[in-house]
């Protein structure tokens, strides 16, 4: 698609699979053939044309459908953002492994490049898609509504949304997720959350992960979390360890309540 | 560099209009961004130029139209001008500020023939 920076997504790959384009991006537009020579002549004319259009509004409109879609068949699912090496991927297997037979769950992984991640979560037991951005820096709606096809997700389950690692640009794009998640670890600055706020602003829960590392570090945990909630001051925090096990229990309880409430508000089944 | 997604969407809503009223060159692009928008200026400026390259918006003039940020102050209730998402309320200091206005990112008009 752009051949400058290769952003965008002409080069998104999803399990394999290039990502369906709903029309060919550059194919010929043709909207002329059925007027007269008097109209074409009317409308060759400048003219303003009013629009007032969202630029997100189609991802927003994707999202939607996924939200929909997750709704319906009581699937609980969470965007997990941020930069990269914060430990999303080492948490994301903890939390499986601990998750395991207590609920069906999987995983949509997304990455520029490489299955590894995938791979690593498939290895701890879940069902995984890989969605390879190409030189995309985040996730967007469409992507992840194919992805919730071809992984074929089981009703009343948990589905965790590994995000591009970069703390900008997923945050403007909706998925159709319940939450939106923020993982900051200690080996990062403090201030991120004031650098950074788009994302510290659009995600529900922070979780502050590599905890057990504290005692090494010049990281204050306090002053982080104050950052966070400057930016957000609703914002629920976990102090987190995926090594340790430090703040596990209650990332987990809050996964399954959040599992238990989307079971709950399922709409009622048709039978009409 | 979402700013080249959001260029593309852009060309999108172009061509969509195109598709429904029947115009063939566009000779200018009024876009409203929100101050709080999270998007950078200038590389939106050459994502367009990238995307619209070939297309029925080639060499058309961007205009940016920017529009202020605005936020009412969940303790105090006070209408404030917010030009960052970490400053306090400069009334009452509180830091739980519900932003009102200056976020979106839209097409409002174009110029075409």
């Amino acid at each position: 698609m752009c051949v400058t920076c290769g952003c965008g997504n002409g080069h998104t790959i999803i399990g394999g699979h290039a990502l369906r384009q709903q029309r060919k991006p550059d194919g010929p537009l043709h909207f002329r053939s059925h007027e007269t020579d008097a109209q074409v002549a009317d409308v060759s004319a400048p003219r303003i044309v009013k629009l007032e259009q969202d630029l997100l509004a189609k991802n927003d409109g994707y999202a939607d459908a996924n939200r929909r879609y997750l709704s319906k068949h009581g699937i609980f699912a969470l965007n997990l953002m941020s930069s990269p090496g914060s430990g999303k991927t080492t948490l994301l297997v903890k939390t499986i492994a601990a998750l395991n037979g207590t609920l069906p769950l999987a995983v949509i992984e997304g990455d520029q490049q490489t299955d590894n991640d995938a791979a690593r979560i498939r290895a701890a037991g879940a069902p995984a898609i890989q969605i390879n951005t190409g030189k995309g820096c985040h996730l967007d709606a469409q992507m992840v509504g194919q992805a919730v096809q071809q992984l074929g997700l089981q009703h009343n389950s948990l589905l965790l949304i590994e995000n591009v690692g970069n703390l900008v640009c997923p945050a403007s794009f909706d998925l159709g997720e319940a939450h939106k998640v923020v993982i900051l670890s200690v080996t990062e600055g403090e201030d991120k959350p004031l650098k950074y706020p788009d994302m510290f602003r659009a995600a529900d829960v922070m979780l502050l992960n590599k905890c057990d590392l504290l005692p090494y570090l010049d990281f204050d945990a306090d002053l982080a979390i104050e950052y966070a909630r400057r930016i957000n001051p609703k914002l629920r925090v976990i102090r987190i360890s995926a090594s340790s096990g430090e703040g596990m229990a209650e990332w987990l309880e809050w996964i399954k309540d959040g599992c238990s409430n989307a079971v709950a508000a399922k709409p009622e089944e048709s039978f009409g | 560099m979402h700013e080249m997604s959001l260029a593309e969407n852009m060309l999108r809503i172009i061509e969509d209009a195109a598709h429904q009223q029947g115009f063939t060159r566009v000779r200018t692009v009024w876009l409203e961004i929100g101050q709080l928008a999270c998007v950078e200026q200038e590389s939106l400026r050459f994502g367009f130029d990238v995307v619209t390259r070939g297309s029925i918006a080639e060499q058309a003039r961007l205009e940016i139209v920017e529009t202020a940020g605005r936020g009412q102050c969940v303790k105090c209730l006070h209408e404030i001008p917010i030009a960052t998402l970490y400053e306090p309320c400069p009334d009452c200091g509180s830091y739980e500020i519900r932003v009102t206005g200056g976020e979106g990112m839209r097409v409002k008009e174009l110029e075409v023939e």
